[in-house]
């Protein structure tokens, strides 16, 4: 198969890598720039394990091809921390227990991201609805609701 | 191509376009991007993560990189990653089949080839190709197709052992069996004695075992450190911005931004800033730390950072520097930049040059080389949510690293966690905390990410701490029967900018001189002086070889006077056992005499000595040092070395925790055969997890070679304990008292029936089901009161000391004074060697070493201070085709300190190299020379101005 070239912008750093166009996005995040923090779950969309930003949307990475990325701006849960600082909504989780295996947490934090960008103060059932397709199997989601409903509340977006 | 996507316009900044190149690399095909100017090295490891290929130096002048390139061995550092395109590269990783190793790694891990394993892939696979070329290579064909791979630990020796071994199993013929006689104190035991391989010898045979720089952690960023260019200066401003507006760079850390503690070595003299405050006082000389996406990214912004240097005048001469009226390092202390002053002065030096019949006095000067281990210096960094950090280093002392860190980040102990991985080398210049290790750690703090530091060869130099240059001024006294009646001794060391290990190098250069011949009176004066040079600090044999090299030069000198043979005036001087030196220094076992006659009797000295033709000579030098120091540089009361066993629940293996490290001298596999052997099982029962400092209890690490003493008798204690509970399990279960049942080789038998026995295992788990878990602690101190009352009584004080001597033979060319080393013949007293092959791997290693650094090691700096040949090609280390046949000896000793009765070697068996071969060359050329190293030059001067 033939390799090509894609280039990202991943939190922020230009990186530039060779890829199979049968290889997903989350391969290249996970296997080839070692971001590990976007997790494998289910490979075909279903669980939001992977979500990442991509050109401002929510995404399941599982879905993308590489190729389709190129050029994209992405982000990663590992781009939420500024300066070694947590962001408002990774405090708010902590603050909410609303982490507890915590392998849904990075998407969960993605697609929450995305909410607040695009509503400011969502109402609960905007909540719901956005981590529709973040499934967590410990938490009954209670506590991850309420996380972002606080940190919509502040009005801390970004 | 067209960019899609709204950032299209910031992607295609990219000047430097990948491109796509295919290659086979161990039968697998990939399809990859690569830079233009990125070496196969980097495709190999960064790409691929083939960690196996280590970089040494990135020149292509250490071999590390080794790889096969269509069959053909390559510097992979020095080949494009493009220029591979289409062709065929194999790794270390490709060498063995499955589980089922390559001949020549088999033989390197039987032979005992293998030390800190970080020439060892490439070394492997160079004698891969040349056997396939030629099956039967010639040993001289050996020694020069490997010259192009540096070794820096086993001297080569045991390598081409290891290929003779290879040539034969590659051949269908049986390997010749090494000759060797078990000495007596190990004749009644199982483990201990043993000639075994190395625990950690398979892991780097294969390119699996984990070096720092191997190690890739998610979302791990790089840092690199701006170094002054001036040697002595006050920054009068620094400036980031542009450099900050670099894509990529994530924070910059100048001297503002860190803490005002001072850190170091030694507590009494703490005189180094995390980064420089107000004044830079070497070429190297830490001004500013970049954290980025990656090194090129660091570089770019580290050009970008303006620095406005007020320069001072500044001194590089450590006589020039002691002078009136010379440039002061520090203003407010070290005055005449006398950083440290030794007064010593035991029993009454007039009387004794009063008594002596002849007296003879000469100066002698040393030279400063660099330990040039061959891994590069690296450490990642990483901090957790709850401020605990985490820090992976090369290093020789956890313990002091988890210290210095915890001093200047002004946390506990336990917000700190030091693992140290695989370690390529070390020989003195791992031994203390490092630049790397503090700034990965604030540049991890800041942006939230791990971080990965990592020297150049080049910086390597300039961060330092190689041996102190010494200029010594000797007199020593004799009776006519050759009897030492008194000697005096002025040392001047130049020791750069720091102090780091200064002072205790100092105080060595002098107490050492005592322990190897008796003598009642002794004056020392030393000078440590600092220079607009990088800091001095621990190298191999601390402080001593050159003092060393003086000493053994003029006794020798003396002889000749006194008309004595150069073996007669040592044995009549030579340490005995149980002696208490004229400088407070009590020595226990002591088998000098057994190892002067060992190698008179091994040379065919008397047939040689003075019987040489023109240009050949042969000559004695003799050595011995600590088994460790008597006390740490952290004063505690906390045990030096300490362990701990945990044995599986059911009594199948066990597991030896501790905080000794193992830098490829082989401490994890000694302690593992002490452990054993005190449990009484055999050692394919054993595991070592050694040097972390969260999970091992504290160990002092590997310094002043103490780690077999030391750490031997603290795991052979642990090894005791949970001997005794295993021993109270069986009794119960055969019902006998405890007091009539041993346990060896895997089983716990009645003593005087040893028919009746059950097996270890089987009591081990009987012991658990109803004890709980199966632990043993152990732990060693030296023993109280060691040394003297006076100032620096502590330095040279040891629970034991070791003896060797060794003599050389070399060849001169008269014409072109080029010295060719044919033979060295050293005996060692070591005590019981736990691990002969380990023994004669170190005895080997230190004898090239000290070979190399007395021929060919000398760093050269410009009027500015600036080192001229901070890599490996101007500044040489010695390769397989310099190399001497040796012969190392351990003689049979026993030392009541030790654990089952063993003592150092690890540099011991460097200092008497030094002057051997001074003495060979001056027997050869008739004319002596007094300053290292001894290059062709020199003796062509010699030469010339005797003939005159």
């Amino acid at each position: 198969m033939k390799t090509i070239k894609i280039q990202l912008l991943v939190n922020n750093n230009e990186y530039e890598v060779s890829v199979s166009p049968n290889e997903t996005l989350l391969d290249i995040l996970r296997e080839r720039l070692g971001l590990t923090g976007t997790k494998r779950g289910c490979e075909i969309g279903e669980c939001g394990a992977c979500t990442v930003v991509m050109n401002g949307e929510a995404v399941n990475s599982c879905l993308i091809l590489a190729p389709q990325a190129d050029g994209s701006k992405i982000m990663t849960v590992e781009g939420l921390m500024r300066n070694g600082e947590y962001h408002p909504l990774q405090q708010s989780f902590l603050n909410h227990d609303a982490v507890h295996c915590g392998f849904c947490t990075p998407g969960m934090l993605m697609s929450a991201y995305v909410l607040l960008q695009q509503k400011q103060n969502p109402t609960e059932t905007g909540i719901k609805q956005a981590i529709a397709g973040n499934l967590c199997r410990c938490t009954g989601y209670q506590q991850i609701v309420e996380a972002i409903g606080d940190v919509g509340k502040k009005g801390e977006t970004d | 191509m067209t960019k899609k996507g709204i950032f299209g316009q910031i992607l295609n900044r990219f000047n430097k376009m990948k491109h796509i190149i295919k290659v086979n690399v161990n039968d697998t095909d990939y399809e990859v991007a690569v830079k233009p100017g990125a070496a196969l090295l980097e495709l190999i490891r960064e790409e691929l993560n083939l960690i196996g290929t280590k970089r040494g130096c990135g020149l292509g002048d250490c071999g590390a990189c080794t790889v096969l390139l269509d069959g053909k061995p390559v510097n992979s550092c020095i080949i494009l990653a493009l220029e591979v395109n289409g062709k065929k590269v194999q790794t270390i990783e490709g060498l063995a089949t499955g589980e089922t190793l390559h001949p020549i790694q088999q033989a390197f891990i039987e032979k005992g080839a293998i030390q800190c394993g970080f020439c060892s892939p490439g070394m492997i696979l160079r004698t891969k190709s040349l056997l396939d070329e030629k099956p039967n290579a010639t040993t001289e064909e050996i020694k020069h197709d490997l010259s192009g791979n540096l070794c820096r630990c086993t001297g080569y020796t045991k390598i081409l052992e290891a290929i003779e071994t290879a040539k034969a199993y590659l051949n269908g013929e049986k390997p010749k069996d090494i000759e060797f006689q078990p000495q007596k104190s190990v004749m009644n035991l199982s483990v201990v004695g043993k000639r075994l391989p190395k625990l950690d010898a398979p892991d780097k045979a294969t390119g699996r075992a984990i070096y720092t720089d191997d190690i890739r952690l998610p979302n791990m960023i790089y840092g690199k450190l701006l170094l002054s260019p001036v040697p002595h200066a006050q920054i009068r401003s620094i400036d980031t911005t542009e450099a900050e507006k670099v894509p990529g760079v994530k924070v910059i850390l100048t001297g503002a931004d860190v803490p005002d503690v001072k850190w170091g070595t030694s507590p009494a003299r703490y005189d180094e800033t995390v980064l420089a405050k107000d004044k830079v006082r070497f070429v190297g000389d830490v001004v500013a730390a970049i954290a980025a996406i990656d090194e090129e990214t660091c570089y770019k912004a580290m050009k970008l950072i303006k620095v406005d240097y007020k320069e001072l005048p500044a001194v590089f001469d450590p006589e020039e520097a002691m002078k009136d009226g010379a440039p002061r390092l520090f203003d407010n202390k070290y005055e005449n930049n006398i950083n440290t002053r030794v007064d010593h002065h035991f029993g009454d030096i007039e009387k004794g040059f009063a008594e002596a019949d002849h007296i003879r006095e000469a100066r002698f000067v040393g030279n400063r080389t660099y330990q040039n281990p061959l891994e590069p210096h690296c450490a990642i960094a990483e901090w957790d949510r709850h401020n605990k950090v985490t820090l992976y280093t090369s290093t020789q002392v956890v313990h002091y690293v988890h210290h210095q860190l915890s001093r200047i980040l002004d946390l506990p102990l336990g917000n700190i966690r030091v693992i140290m991985t695989n370690c390529g080398g070390g020989f003195g210049v791992k031994a203390a905390t490092n630049t790397l290790e503090i700034l990965s750690v604030f540049l991890a703090k800041r942006t939230g990410c791990p971080v990965k530091m990592r020297f150049t060869r080049e910086e390597m130099y300039l961060y330092g701490r190689g041996r102190h240059k010494q200029y010594i001024d000797l007199k020593i006294g004799v009776k006519n029967d050759g009897t030492i009646t008194a000697v005096k001794q002025k040392a001047v060391l130049e020791g750069g900018a720091y102090s780091s290990f200064g002072i205790v190098s100092t105080y060595y250069a002098g107490s050492m001189l005592a322990t190897l011949y008796k003598f009642p009176n002794y004056k020392f004066d030393g000078y440590r002086v600092n220079t607009n040079l990088p800091p001095c600090g621990a190298f191999r044999g601390h402080g001593c070889p050159h003092p060393r090299f003086a000493f053994e030069s003029l006794l020798s000198m003396i002889a000749d006077d006194i008309g004595m043979d150069h073996i007669d005036i040592r044995k009549k001087n030579a340490m005995e056992p149980e002696y208490h030196t004229c400088n407070d220094l009590d020595i226990h076992s002591c088998e000098f005499q057994a190892c002067l006659d060992l190698v008179r009797k091994k040379s065919g000295w008397n047939k040689k000595k003075g019987k040489l033709p023109s240009g050949r000579g042969i000559g004695i030098g003799c050595g011995g040092f600590v088994s460790g120091a008597g006390y740490p540089i952290y004063r505690s009361k906390f045990p030096h070395s300490n362990a701990i066993i945990k044995v599986e629940e059911d009594g199948s293996k066990a597991v030896l925790f501790v905080g000794d490290a193992d830098i490829g001298q082989g401490s994890d596999t000694i302690l593992a055969q002490s452990a054993a052997e005190a449990m009484g099982i055999s050692f394919d029962r054993i595991s070592v997890i050694s040097a972390d400092s969260d999970i091992t209890p504290l160990g002092f690490g590997a310094y002043s070679s103490r780690v077999t003493l030391m750490g031997g008798n603290a795991s052979k204690m642990a090894g005791e304990e949970v001997k005794k509970k295993v021993l109270s399990a069986a009794a119960q279960v055969l019902n006998i008292s405890e007091e009539n049942l041993d346990a060896k080789d895997n089983k716990v038998f009645v003593k005087d029936n040893p028919e009746k026995n059950i097996s270890w295992q089987e009591a081990a788990a009987a012991y658990f089901s109803t004890g709980g878990p199966l632990v043993g602690k152990g732990h060693y101190s030296p023993p109280e009161g060691l040394g003297g009352t006076y100032k620096g009584a502590a330095v040279g004080t040891s629970p034991a000391y070791s003896f060797s001597a060794t003599v050389c033979e070399v060849k001169v060319d008269m014409a072109t004074g080029k010295v060719r080393v044919l033979n060295f013949w050293d005996a060692h007293d070591c005590g019981t060697a736990i691990n002969p092959m380990a023994v004669e791997g170190q005895a080997e290693g230190a004898v090239l070493m000290g070979m190399s650094e007395v021929l060919f090691e000398d760093e050269v700096f410009d009027h500015r201070g600036k080192i001229l040949n901070a890599d490996l090609h101007n500044y040489l280390i010695a390769s397989s085709a310099d190399m001497p046949l040796i012969d190392s000896s351990i003689v049979d000793g026993y030392e009541p300190q030790g654990p089952f009765g063993a003592k150092e070697v690890g540099e011991g068996a460097t200092l008497p190299v030094f002057g051997a071969i001074a003495n060979a060359i001056e027997d050869a050329i008739g004319v002596r020379i007094y300053d290292l190293p001894i290059t062709p030059e020199k003796i062509l001067k010699a030469i010339k101005s005797k003939s005159k």
